[in-house]
Parts: C-alpha cells; sequence; structure tokens
C-alpha cells in the first residue's frame, strides 16, 4: 500500500454518525493538486512506452506488417507481432465462464473489428513508439464488413448478465386483439461508447516471478483471476493497484485486450512497460453499447388502463462473443398490465464486443418504453403523469413479487411539485418562452435493480483506539473513498478521523465489483460485517474481564459508539477501545467481514430504486436548435449514506440521460466497417453549456429487506427516465415523435 | 540532436534539454518531467484535460510543442496551492462537489484559473458553462464545476489570478 497516497480526511462538521453526512470528499485535496495518480501517472525507473497498433478494416486479415521499418526508427526497443509474443497459459479465445470475454492478444492474423490490435510497438520515449506504430503501415486481405442491424437474426438464451431473453406474463396477443385501442412503435438507439477520460492505460512490472500492475480496475479480484489464468500465475504473484479509476461506466469492469497487452509487452522487453489508449482507441477494444431496434406494441382499455406491453428488442453482439443488450427487461418492472411479454433477438456484426455500460438494457429500455408509455397516455387523452399512475404497478410486473419498498408515488408527487408539472397543458406546441421558442415538458419514470454482490471486508482496532478498515474497493467517481469510509467509521463505532480506510489495491480484501450500482451496498456491507465482528471480539474480551466496567454484560450486550464500549441497558457504563485491548495485553484486533445478497429475501421481495424526471426543452422553431433548459429528477433509493455524492452521481447519470435523448452515437461506415467518428471531436457528449440547470430530490425511503444498512444503490438510475423525458418535452414542444436517438434538429426541419 | 529550452514552470526556471522536437509540453511534463497532474485524455485539444497556463493564459498543452515555448512561464495543477493554501478554485472545487472521477480536474480547474482571469464570463452562469465548455466531463460534474467557478469569482475579487495564482 505504500505506493497509494494517504487519503487524509476531509474537513467536515460532524452530527451524531458518519452515515448521512453530507461531507466532501475526502480524495479532493488529492484531486483538485493533481495529487491524485491515476494509472498511467506512474513512471517506475527503466520505463518503457507501447503504442498500439489498431487494425484499420473491420474483417479480414493482416497480411504485412513493416517492421523492420518500425524497428529501425530512434528509440525502437521491439516490436511485438503474432510471431513473437510471449506465450499464454490459456487461450484469450477460450470463454469457461459468460463473464470471460474473448480477447484479442495478437493470437493470430485475423482482424474482426476495426481498432483490433494488430501490434504493440515498444520504444524509450512515447514519441518514437507513436512513430514505430504509424510505420508498421499494416496491409490487409479484406472482406466485407457485416454492420448494422440488418442481418438474419437469432435469439439468444440469456441477455445482459444472465437474464432470460425471453420472458411474460397472461396472453399479450389476446389482450392486444381485445383492447378498446392499440399503438405500436419502433424506437432506434444507436451504439454509444463510454468513453471515461481516462483513456484505458497500463503500467506493468515484472519483478521475477511477480507481476504489478497498475491499472484502472472495476473488479480487482477478477482483474488478478483473469491475469492469473492467462499467464500462469498463481493469485499470490499478482498486484493490480487501481486506487483512482478516471471514470469507467462499465468499461474497466473487466481487463481489456489493450491492458493485457501492455503486460505481454512489459513480459516481452523484460523491462517495465507503459501503454495507454489513444481516444480513438476507445473505440474498438474495451466495449460500447450495443445499437437497438425496440418494437413496443402496447394496448389501452376505454379506462386508461394497460391491457398489454409486448416489447421486442433486436441488437448486435461481435462476430466472436456474446453480450446481448437487454433492452427489453425494463418492461419487467415498471407498469402494471394483465399481460406482458418481453423478447430478445441479435445480430451479428464485426464490431469489438458489445459490454456492460452504465445501465445496460435500462437505458436503452427505458428511452423506449418512457417514449411508448408518453405515446400511450396522448392515445388515452391522458396527461402523462395521470396515465402513469393509474398504470402503477403495486407488485412487480411478470414475477408477481411485492416490492422491498417502493416510493415512486411520492418521487412523482415531489418531482412534479417542484417542477410544476401541474401547469403543463395537454395540447402540443402550445408553449413559447418570451424569445418566440417553442417550449415542452415531457416526464419519464426512472428505474434500477438493487443488486448486491459477494464481497469481503477486514476490520482491525488498535490499542491506541484507532481503527482500520479495509477492502479492495474501487473509485471510479461516485465516491467510495469517503461513502464506504463513513460506513466503515460507523461500523467500529469511531469518528472517521480515527479511521484508516483502505481501498484500490488486489491485496485487500475482495470487495467484489463497482458494477451495477451495487458498489456500496456491497461493500459497504463487508465493512459493516467486518465492524460488527470486531465488535463483537472486543465486547467478549470485556464482558469476561472482572476489571472491566462491562463484566457481564453479554447478556444485555453493548454499543460501540465514539471509541467506547457501553452497555446497552446503562450507557454510563462502558469501556475505551484501548483501554480493553491494554488490558487483555493486546496490540490490535482483528475480524473479517462477508457481504452478499440475501437470497431468501431476493426470492420473495423485488427490489428497485424508483425516481420521477421532468424536462424542459426549449427549441427554435425556424432553425431547430434543442436545448434541455431544466431538469428536474426525483429519486427514491433507500439509505442515502453521502447526499452531496449522491445528488453528483444522480446528476452525473440525468447528463448521460441528455447525451443518449440529444447528442451521443457512433457511427459504423457501411463500406469500411471503421467508427468514422471516433474520438470527443465528432463523438459529442455533452459539455457544460449544454447541461441546464439540473435539480435532484432524495426522496426518503426506507427498506430493511434489500440489506442491513437499507442500501439501493444511485450510480445508474439517473439516466433512466431522463432520456424519455426529454424526448417527451420535444413532442411536447413541436408536437412531432421522434423515435430514432440522439434526435437530432435535422430530425425536427421539414 | 538535442534542443534545450528555458522554461519557467510553476515559478522556478529550469533549463531543460531533450532529444526529440516532437515532444509536446503535455508529454514533457508527464512523461520526462513526472509532473503527471496534467491529465492526457485525447491528445488532440478536444477534451480540455491537459488545460495549462502559459504566460496566463490557457491552453491545450496537447497541442503545444516544447519547443515553440522557449522562454515560457508555465503554471501547472502542481503549481496553483501556495504554501499549503489551496487556490480559491480548488477549494470551491470540493466545496461544490466539482468533479467526480478527478481525471479531468486539473484541466477543469486550470481552464477556471484562465477564465477568471479573462475576465468575461463574471458570476453569470451562462457565461461561465459557455467559457468552461473547452473542458469535457464525462462523469457530468457541470453543476458543481459551474457553481464553484462562480463562487471562487465571487471570492476572487481580491484573490490573484494566472500567473500570479
Amino acid at each position: 500500500m505504500s505506493d497509494i497516497p494517504t487519503l487524509s480526511a476531509g474537513s467536515h462538521q460532524r452530527h451524531g454518525s458518519n452515515i448521512g453526512q453530507p461531507l466532501t470528499r475526502r480524495d479532493g485535496l488529492l484531486k483538485v493538486t493533481g495529487g491524485a495518480r491515476y494509472a498511467a501517472d506512474n513512471n517506475p525507473d527503466g520505463l518503457l512506452h507501447a503504442v498500439l497498433a489498431v487494425a484499420s478494416i473491420a474483417r479480414g486479415r493482416v497480411t504485412h506488417l513493416d517492421v523492420e521499418a518500425a524497428k529501425a526508427h530512434p528509440g525502437v526497443v521491439d516490436v511485438m507481432v503474432p510471431g513473437n509474443r510471449p506465450a499464454l497459459a490459456s487461450d484469450p479465445d477460450e470463454k469457461s465462464n459468460p463473464f470471460m470475454f474473448r480477447l484479442d492478444l495478437l493470437q493470430n492474423d485475423r482482424v474482426r473489428y476495426a481498432g483490433q490490435p494488430i501490434a504493440v510497438v515498444i520504444a524509450e520515449t512515447f514519441e518514437a513508439a507513436t512513430e514505430g506504430a504509424r510505420l508498421l503501415a499494416p496491409t490487409y486481405e479484406t472482406e466485407q464488413a457485416r454492420t448494422g442491424l440488418e442481418g438474419e437474426p437469432f435469439a439468444p438464451e440469456k441477455v445482459g448478465a444472465g437474464n432470460a431473453a425471453r420472458a411474460q406474463s397472461g396472453d399479450v396477443e389476446a389482450e392486444l386483439a381485445g383492447s378498446a385501442r392499440t399503438l405500436e412503435a419502433v424506437y432506434e438507439t444507436p451504439a454509444q461508447y463510454h468513453n471515461a477520460m481516462e483513456p484505458h492505460a497500463v503500467v506493468a512490472h515484472w519483478q521475477g516471478d511477480r507481476l504489478v500492475i497498475d491499472t484502472p480496475s472495476q473488479g480487482l479480484a477478477m482483474a488478478v483471476m483473469r491475469v492469473a489464468g492467462l499467464f500462469g500465475l498463481t493469485p499470490d504473484k499478482i498486484l493490480v493497484r487501481s486506487p483512482f479509476l478516471g471514470g469507467g461506466f462499465g468499461s474497466k469492469g473487466f481487463l481489456s485486450s489493450a491492458q493485457i497487452l501492455g503486460i505481454l509487452a512489459a513480459k516481452l522487453v523484460d523491462r517495465p512497460v507503459k501503454l495507454a489508449l489513444t481516444r480513438p482507441q476507445m473505440f474498438g477494444p474495451v466495449g460500447h453499447r450495443a445499437p437497438t431496434r425496440q418494437t413496443l406494441r402496447i394496448g389501452l382499455g376505454q379506462d386508461g388502463k394497460l391491457t398489454a406491453i409486448d416489447h421486442a428488442t433486436l441488437t448486435a453482439s461481435s462476430t466472436f462473443d456474446d453480450f446481448f443488450e437487454p433492452a427489453s427487461d425494463i418492461s419487467h418492472t415498471l407498469y402494471a398490465a394483465p399481460a406482458i411479454r418481453t423478447s430478445h433477438e441479435a445480430v451479428r456484426v464485426d464490431t469489438g464486443t458489445p459490454l456492460f455500460m452504465r445501465a445496460p438494457g435500462e437505458a436503452t429500455g427505458s428511452i423506449a418504453l418512457e417514449s411508448a408509455i408518453d405515446e400511450a397516455a396522448e392515445t388515452a387523452g391522458l396527461d402523462p403523469l395521470e396515465f402513469r399512475l393509474k398504470n402503477y404497478a403495486e407488485a412487480e410486473p411478470i414475477s408477481g413479487l411485492p416490492f422491498s419498498s417502493k416510493a415512486l408515488r411520492e418521487c412523482y408527487e415531489q418531482g412534479a411539485a417542484r417542477f410544476g408539472w401541474a401547469d403543463r397543458p395537454r395540447e402540443p406546441r402550445t408553449m413559447r418562452d418570451e424569445n418566440g421558442l417553442l417550449v415542452g415538458w415531457g416526464m419519464g419514470t426512472a428505474t434500477f435493480p438493487a443488486l448486491m454482490f459477494e464481497a469481503e471486508a477486514r476490520a482491525v482496532i488498535r490499542a491506541d483506539g484507532s481503527g482500520v478498515m479495509e477492502t479492495g474497493a474501487h473509485d471510479m467517481g461516485q465516491g467510495a473513498w469517503t461513502a464506504l469510509a463513513q460506513i466503515a467509521a460507523d461500523a467500529i463505532g469511531l469518528d472517521l478521523t480515527r479511521v484508516t480506510f483502505n481501498a484500490g489495491s488486489s491485496d485487500l480484501p475482495n470487495a467484489g465489483i463497482a458494477g451495477g450500482s451495487g458498489h456500496t451496498a456491497t461493500a459497504g456491507m463487508a465493512l459493516h460485517k467486518a465492524g460488527e465482528a470486531v465488535i463483537a471480539k472486543l465486547a467478549d474480551l470485556a464482558t469476561e474481564d472482572e476489571a472491566s466496567p462491562l463484566f457481564g454484560a453479554d447478556n444485555v450486550g453493548v454499543i460501540a459508539r465514539d471509541g467506547k464500549l457501553l452497555r446497552r441497558d446503562d450507557e454510563s457504563r462502558g469501556e475505551a477501545f484501548g483501554d480493553i485491548l491494554k488490558r487483555a495485553g493486546l496490540s490490535n484486533i482483528e475480524a473479517r467481514g462477508k457481504a452478499g445478497g440475501d437470497n431468501a429475501a431476493r426470492e420473495h421481495y423485488a427490489m428497485h430504486a424508483h425516481g420521477a424526471v421532468f424536462a424542459e426543452v426549449k427549441i427554435d422553431p425556424d432553425l431547430c436548435q434543442i436545448r434541455t433548459t431544466r431538469l428536474v429528477g426525483a429519486f427514491a433509493a433507500g439509505r442515502i449514506i453521502n447526499p452531496r455524492l449522491v445528488e453528483s452521481q444522480l446528476f452525473g447519470g440525468m447528463i448521460w440521460g441528455v447525451s443518449f435523448a440529444l447528442h451521443e452515437e457512433g457511427i459504423q461506415d457501411k463500406r469500411s466497417g471503421r467508427i468514422v467518428n471516433g474520438d470527443f471531436g465528432e463523438y459529442h457528449v455533452p459539455v457544460n453549456a449544454d447541461v441546464p440547470s439540473l435539480e435532484a430530490i432524495l426522496v426518503h425511503e426506507e427498506d430493511q429487506l434489500v440489506n442491513l444498512l437499507g442500501i439501493k444503490g444511485v450510480g445508474e438510475i439517473g439516466i433512466t427516465g431522463t432520456g424519455g423525458a426529454i424526448a417527451n418535452a420535444i413532442w411536447h414542444a413541436t408536437g412531432k415523435r421522434l423515435r430514432r436517438f440522439p434526435i437530432r434538429p435535422a430530425d425536427l426541419l421539414g | 540532436m538535442d534542443f534545450s529550452i528555458s522554461l519557467t514552470i510553476n515559478g522556478v526556471e529550469r533549463r531543460i534539454t531533450f532529444d526529440d522536437p516532437r515532444v509536446t509540453l503535455l508529454d514533457l511534463f508527464r512523461e520526462r518531467l513526472h509532473l503527471t497532474g496534467t491529465k492526457k485524455g485525447c491528445d488532440r485539444g478536444q477534451c480540455g484535460a491537459c488545460t495549462i497556463l502559459v504566460d496566463g493564459r490557457r491552453i491545450n498543452s496537447c497541442l503545444a510543442l516544447a519547443l515553440s515555448h522557449d522562454g515560457a512561464s508555465i503554471t501547472t495543477i502542481e503549481g496553483l496551492a501556495k504554501d499549503d493554501q489551496l487556490h480559491p478554485v480548488q477549494a470551491a472545487f470540493i466545496e461544490n462537489d466539482g468533479f467526480q472521477c478527478g481525471f479531468c480536474t486539473p484541466g477543469q480547474i486550470m481552464s477556471a484559473v484562465g477564465l477568471i482571469a479573462e475576465g468575461h464570463a463574471g458570476t453569470d452562469p451562462e457565461r461561465v458553462r459557455e467559457g468552461m465548455s473547452g473542458n469535457l466531463c464525462r462523469c457530468g460534474a457541470y453543476a458543481g464545476i459551474t457553481k464553484a467557478v462562480i463562487e471562487a469569482q465571487k471570492s476572487a475579487g481580491e484573490a490573484r489570478t494566472g500567473e500570479a495564482a
């Protein structure tokens, strides 16, 4: 841990417990001074620089690389190609579990997508490596790329993280046939690329038979296992350090080909190597959100109640691996109807394999479903909020399970009140601002499952009364360094200033993955359990010791607060942690804790966070320029550990919703199969000026069933609901239903 | 062939010799001087993560060749705090949660310092958003960034900016 900067506690006012306090980020000081060390900031002695050469075709074979020219360039040390790539202990194309994605590690000359690594140039300097990669001047045998969603569709068995690809309740066709009104609409969403600000990077350092890797990871324990399998090492020989990720959004959940190639390059030249992707290289080998074409068929009764929802998704995966965007699954959870059916089909295209990307399935499905629900409300002649309340799901549709908690009504109520929804005219194209711009108001429902994974943590209390709490958690910006430390401090009854919190390294207990909005709940529960265990040990010492004021208190129990154990029935009697340990002759005491989903509760309850998002857009009637001018979201996501950070997370998600509705689109050239807009100049993400006035209301919600701490997670829910709310606001402003995302000014012209 | 330039970096004058005319200021700092606070997000002037101040003006250091800046006075994120005292913009970024992952943050902060020095934006949120739009933040911390810049602008009536920061 010595290479990881020590985090000092930020200044804060403490009011009772640490949980719930809006503390500023504990890593804030490092981040505003340039002191936070990201992977590519490491410069070990003897470091060489590696640059990837990637394929400029999408399908075919590399026929020639001018390795001699590259090697002749001053400073170039070596060029790694299929012929000299160090041997691996397992096949990069092996897939022994669904989360083991196939890698491109120069195993042959085949090209299966544009941007695939085809060589690595290693040089004394970054400049020489870059020039060396250019000098390789690859030639290819090219085959016609397969792109788009027009290929032969097939029906995968599983989608997303292993969900059944098809589900239904009731008889959709019969309900549709018997409905007073039906509507059918097709929505299209584009390929999107995660584009964390930090391009994937690795600094790999072989130290004898030991391997030290600095690389951003949302799943340190999985990363170790992947490297162990590929290199034939035991996990104890591998150290992965990832104290800070410059964003992840799902793209850093699994080690990518590029990161493994950096390790291979270091092995080839027997020196430490740094390899960082260029921005254009972020549009190929590190995953993306697959495009979808979603067909929604909706049935309505005379009373404005839904009779049927049929949600069918067509998506794309790569030609060589499986990941299927589970867009239809959103219809499992939101609106009640006697018949619901969800299904997925896919085609195979010549791209890198798509992957989990912030709210995988939920984001894509939500923008389609929320648009369709808005169209249904219009068809039913009802206000969109009234329509949603009329079709409110009291139990989870399809499964029929009760919700562990669901404060969605309160979200609708508080969000609508704050936004001023009651003043909305039902007819479209009826509002103008003082400058003559068209004004539209739209809304969408937000939802995301409350997931938990397996994790472990370690708790130590020292004789000086301080504590150490640790788990290999990941901070990709969500605030793990702060929120988890708050949970950790409360778990052992200490002020945050008395607790050293360690995270971000694979030599710590496995914190699971930072994904599925489940990291705070998962790692937090592990810390909570570890704290509980160490306090129980300490309590045993005290209650069995005649010299302790707590002697014999084992029946009534003790509580830990402010560094002391106190009798539960008489808090005036207690003893400081340090005193207990010193008398027992111990310098410290430690324990471990484990967390995982409570499977019993999960069998009987549906667990989701919910929210309601209200959007205002303004549109120039002549130029059709679209601006999102106001967004109000109200979210119920169980216990909020740190409201300051949670608000930021929700804002970030909502901005992704703006991006989904209006900005992001990866465009694949039909002839070459290349992504033609693969950089930040052409692949548009919102800039500061695109972002309106944002409000996020944290709606109170208690849930004893999701986990002991009542945490549901907030990382992804903000993107759901928001995209649809904006699309619906555009309809309200203009009277035009646009079903292809992102919506562009050109779509409104003519 | 070796090249030699003189740069004042964060107030310290340095004679720097390097062997390659292709080196940018960004790569000079990060890879040769190991001043890694300045980040590389795109290497082509599209994201702003590498923003630094050169003679008081904000620029993208990835588009600036080191050789063409002989004699320049440069401020990077490492040089902003003075005597353990954070610059008002840095403090405002922490207080307003103007970042999440932190990778764009050095560039955002240097850009904010530059913007305030330019004196065009004042405390008008629209102008601040416009003036900060050369700096992408994929986490979406824009609301906090805007608030932080306005707060720093207000408190910086007396605070000096740019080179003197």
